[in-house]
């Protein structure tokens, strides 16, 4: 691994002040499993490396009628592991108790998944269904996006030199709400999703009242699907909806060949996984 | 180069000071800096699990982590699991139960094995293939590891705790 120096700080100003320092030739460190994979292989260099995970702002985590706040280097294991995560925002702790193995899950953060910006990051989509705003923090400031705005390509996301995530806010979830992530692999775990689908929604009297539907591993990017999100509310929930929820689907993502799956495969899995993770969200609302 | 720094941290319940640079894992500080060779580097790229240790009580790969990181914080390796009373019940139902051929994943399995036995006790078999799969085996099979995995959680440490050693 090519050389690098290393600091360890234990407030957000000290960190802000040492990233901006290096203006962008120094690296955020979270969890590592990323991070620390790229530079042994020279995918990434560093001159500097900053630890934030003693940073008070990046391990919050709390839960209650106002939300979700998550802080940015927070583990996988900590969101399953809380109860009222699993409950109430689901999606999220489906998808981060199936980011690779037990080792990875206790370290991998799902501000680092974010900030990785792969196209088949499982956090992300659902991160989307559950509408969650992205607090960004460097020096010029803080400031807040909508997740679904974060990335903008394979790798590429928003954040400027020096600028790191500080926090995720989720809101609380309206009476009546489920959600679910799920994603195809061809092994039965450890693997990087060919398709992962994220949805949550909001059921009364047999309809859809709200819905937001994330797609991962389809496009350049993770996908909210606006428009089909905003078809579905009205909709009764019933298969048919799921069906064609599920064509809709395959009508905006725009996937790619590779070893893991074709094109036409990945729009085939896109509309039969955006069906069950629906009816499985429903299912849940209604519990 | 950047400079070395020393970095003090409890490992396998002693305290110990060591030198590294930043950009040593702590796997390689582990191995080659302070000799606890136990810990096995199968991949170096977090797949295989080899390298499995536990930090702050939960099981990590080594190769994936900053030895500099660790400052503070407590590390237990295979070497840190056997007692002067000999092998934890553990390790021989991995012995008893033949679980293992050329052994580079044994030590691996050991340590998530016994971070997976503490948060749950009595698994399932598809939870020990769901929660064991950040470890893989090239020459088991893995059936013969599961049924190590089963067999140690029937059986009981000395010391009274109620865990699995
Ligand atoms: S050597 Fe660390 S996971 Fe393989
Ligand atoms: S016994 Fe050889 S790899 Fe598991």
């Amino acid at each position: 691994m090519l050389d690098f120096d290393f600091a360890c700080p234990t407030s957000l100003a000290d960190a802000i002040e040492v990233l901006a320092a290096h203006n962008g030739s120094a690296r955020p460190l979270a969890g590592g499993t990323d991070l620390i994979d790229y530079l042994r292989t020279g995918r990434l260099s560093a001159n500097m490396v900053v630890d934030l995970k003693r940073i008070p702002e990046l391990r919050v985590l709390t839960c209650g009628d106002n939300g979700l706040t998550l802080g940015a280097a927070v583990p996988c294991c900590e969101i399953y592991g809380n109860e009222q995560i699993v409950k109430n925002y689901s999606a999220l702790s489906d998808a981060c108790s199936i980011i690779g193995g037990l080792q990875i899950q206790s370290r991998a953060s799902v501000g680092g998944n974010l900030c990785t910006s792969g196209p088949a990051a499982d956090s992300t989509p659902a991160l989307i269904a559950l509408n969650a705003q992205v607090q960004l923090v460097g020096k010029g400031g803080s400031r807040s996006v909508a997740v679904e705005d974060f990335c903008t390509g394979p790798s590429a996301n928003v954040l400027q030199p020096g600028e790191i995530v500080q926090q995720l806010t989720l809101p609380a979830p309206a009476a009546g709400s489920g959600s679910h992530y799920r994603r195809f692999i061809p092994r039965n775990e450890m693997d990087i999703a060919v398709v992962g689908v994220g949805a949550s929604v909001t059921v009364a009297d047999g309809k859809i009242t709200a819905a937001r539907v994330g797609l991962g591993a389809v496009a350049p990017k993770p996908l909210f699907a606006a428009d089909l999100s905003q078809w579905l509310v009205g909709q009764p929930t019933s298969d048919a909806t799921y069906k064609e929820a599920g064509e809709r689907a395959r009508q905006i993502i725009s996937p790619i060949d590779d070893h893991r799956g074709t094109a036409e495969f990945r729009t085939h899995v896109t509309g039969v996984l955006v069906e069950r993770v629906l009816r499985e969200a429903v299912a849940r609302a209604t519990a | 180069m950047a400079t070395q720094r020393v970095v003090t941290a409890t490992i396998n319940g002693r305290e110990r000071s060591f030198l590294c640079e930043p950009r040593q894992t702590l796997l390689e500080v582990l191995r080659d800096v302070l000799s606890l060779t136990g810990t096995k580097e199968g991949c170096s790229n977090g797949n295989c699990g080899a390298c499995t240790v536990l930090l702050e009580g939960k099981p990590v790969v080594s190769c994936l982590v900053l030895a500099v990181e660790c400052e503070g914080q407590s590390i237990e390796t295979i070497e840190g699991i056997d007692t002067k009373d000999g092998l934890t019940p553990l390790q021989n139902a991995f012995l008893e139960n033949a679980a293992l051929q050329c052994g580079i994943c044994t030590p691996g399995f050991i340590m998530s094995t016994k971070a997976l036995l503490r948060d749950n006790p009595n698994p399932t078999e598809e939870e020990i293939r769901f929660k064991l799969a950040g470890n893989l085996c090239r020459c088991t099979g893995y059936d013969k590891i599961v049924k190590a995995v089963q067999d140690a959680a029937q059986r009981r440490c000395g010391s009274g705790c109620g865990c699995n050693g």
